[in-house]
């Protein structure tokens, strides 16, 4: 008698990649538009990024109705604070309030594969990566999703970032110029879209900086 | 008793030998190398004065694009072409077989090859093999008795069809199909329906993707459209550039010399001639 299987998963992969790029006075986070399921397209328009704060905002790659429920909490969380403290919660506190949000779910996780960005109580652009349980970083940059182990290896190559075991410490952030950073963005997602099956029709770029939050897109393969 | 292994040759076909030892390691997690298929869509009709193929050009290795343009529309006779779904290896390989079985049939017979030859040799084989070949193919051509075209499953199913689509894609391409296909269609009309299937395809599958390749064979000949319509341009190519100036870093450098160098101080003698 062989143990049984599960012959149903509470999870489903809707595809799709993010990518956070931190700079000195700027943070720019970007994710493609494309929801889908298997072999098929559920939605070309679907939008994987949410504004949490003022100056912070998260992406999301994986189950989004995993990813919908934690922003949700956050969301409600972020209230909460605001409330009591009479302030906006800053990208460091929002950072270590998702990754306990996640590390509370250990037993039953949120199938979201999230990248955080903003920028700082001093303005300088920060960018915090987690995996699905909580585990999370403060990066100069990152990617998450389906095609991020094709994007990944690109950044890596133009703006290695620090190892934080470096001693003297390292600044996280990149050398880059705003513009430069979503040219960057846009050129990696078009090469993710040639071969990353998942990622497709659009690209949602969010930039983060002093005068505020500004959006922007670009169409991208639809094959 | 002998304790010698007599040397069997090698027989034909699959060895299943290898099968419990790859069931016993798939239960501790180790998983077999995914195969190459073409998640695709490919698409066949028959119009006024013949055939015409259609099939997208992107192959995957699960959810990774590994070639953007490859040829999925193979050459089986000068007037019968295959389209092919399924694992790329297994459809180059049986195309390829029956192809050249069907030059040698014309060289005996003396005669053109039949599109029902081809379909016979393809499916004896394919069942032969009990779907373990995983090929899914759309097969037509014109020969003397008139254009056919038929589809072929990889267990060794055949249909004959006036119109038909196979791969990840074939919804999306019957959809189409069924809404807009009527006999006695003209050329430009049956090429034109032919790339709005393969489109719908390319768009609405993520098994699907890139160009659109047409083949269009008639009693006069065959008309092979490769790329016909390119609906999927790179959306953005950065206009600076990219350069790429950290190489490989040297973290350490250490020469140990193999043997120690021995100077030749004398010349040596001529050769000696014997």
């Amino acid at each position: 008698m062989v143990k049984q299987q599960a012959n149903w998963s509470p999870y489903d992969n809707n595809g799709g990649s993010c990518v956070a790029i931190a700079g000195a006075d700027y943070c720019v986070i970007a994710a493609d538009t494309r929801m889908s399921t298997g072999y098929n397209i559920l939605t070309r328009e679907y939008s994987k990024i949410c504004k949490l704060a003022d100056k912070c905002v998260m992406a999301s790659s994986g189950f989004q109705a995993d990813v919908k429920a934690l922003q949700k909490q956050l969301a409600a969380r972020h209230l909460i604070y605001q409330h009591q403290h009479n302030k906006q919660m800053s990208c460091p506190a929002m950072a270590q309030l998702l990754s306990n949000t996640l590390y509370y779910k250990r037993f039953f996780p949120y199938y979201s594969f999230n990248v955080l960005g903003g920028l700082d109580n001093e303005g300088k652009g920060c960018v915090f990566t987690y995996d699905a349980v909580g585990s999370y970083e403060k990066v100069g940059y990152s990617s998450q999703g389906s095609g991020s182990t094709l994007i990944t290896p690109f950044l890596d190559n133009q703006l290695k970032s620090p190892s934080p075991l470096l001693l003297p410490v390292q600044d996280a952030v990149t050398p880059l110029v705003e513009a430069e950073a979503i040219d960057l963005v846009k050129t990696v997602f078009a090469s993710a879209s040639e071969r990353d099956i998942y990622t497709g029709d659009k690209i949602e770029i969010v930039v983060v900086n002093a005068t505020g939050i500004r959006r922007e897109y670009m169409e991208l393969r639809k094959d | 008793m002998s304790k010698s292994v007599i040397e069997m040759p090698p027989k034909g076909g699959f060895s299943f030998d290898l099968c419990k030892r790859n069931e016993m390691l798939a239960k501790k997690g180790v998983n077999p190398p995914s195969f190459r298929k073409t998640g695709t869509t490919i698409v066949g009709l028959i119009f006024q004065d013949g055939v015409i193929l259609g099939a997208d050009t992107r192959a995957t290795e699960g959810p990774i694009v590994c070639d953007k343009n490859c040829e999925k529309i193979h050459y089986m006779a000068p007037n019968i072409y295959c389209c092919g779904a399924g694992t790329a290896a297994d459809t180059e390989a049986v195309t390829d077989m029956v192809s050249t079985q069907l030059q040698l049939h014309r060289y005996h017979t003396g005669r053109e090859s039949r599109v029902v030859t081809a379909l016979t040799l393809l499916k004896r084989h394919l069942f032969n093999y009990q779907g373990y070949v995983s090929a899914a193919l759309v097969l037509g051509g014109v020969d003397v008795t008139g254009p056919h075209l038929h589809t072929i499953y990889p267990h060794g199913s055949t249909d004959t069809l006036p119109f038909a689509t196979m791969g990840s894609g074939s919804l999306a391409a019957m959809a189409v199909f069924e809404s807009k296909y009527k006999e006695g269609l003209t050329r430009d009309e049956g090429i034109k329906l032919v790339a709005e299937a393969i489109c719908s395809g390319i768009f609405n599958d993520l098994g699907s993707g890139s160009n659109v390749d047409i083949c269009v064979i008639t009693k006069g000949g065959k008309e092979y459209l490769r790329n016909h319509l390119q609906p999927n341009p790179r959306t953005y190519t950065s206009s600076k550039g990219y350069s790429f100036p950290k190489k490989t870093e040297v973290l350490l450098t250490k020469i140990t010399p193999l043997k120690d160098k021995v100077e030749i101080i004398e010349e040596g003698d001529a050769m000696e001639e014997e």
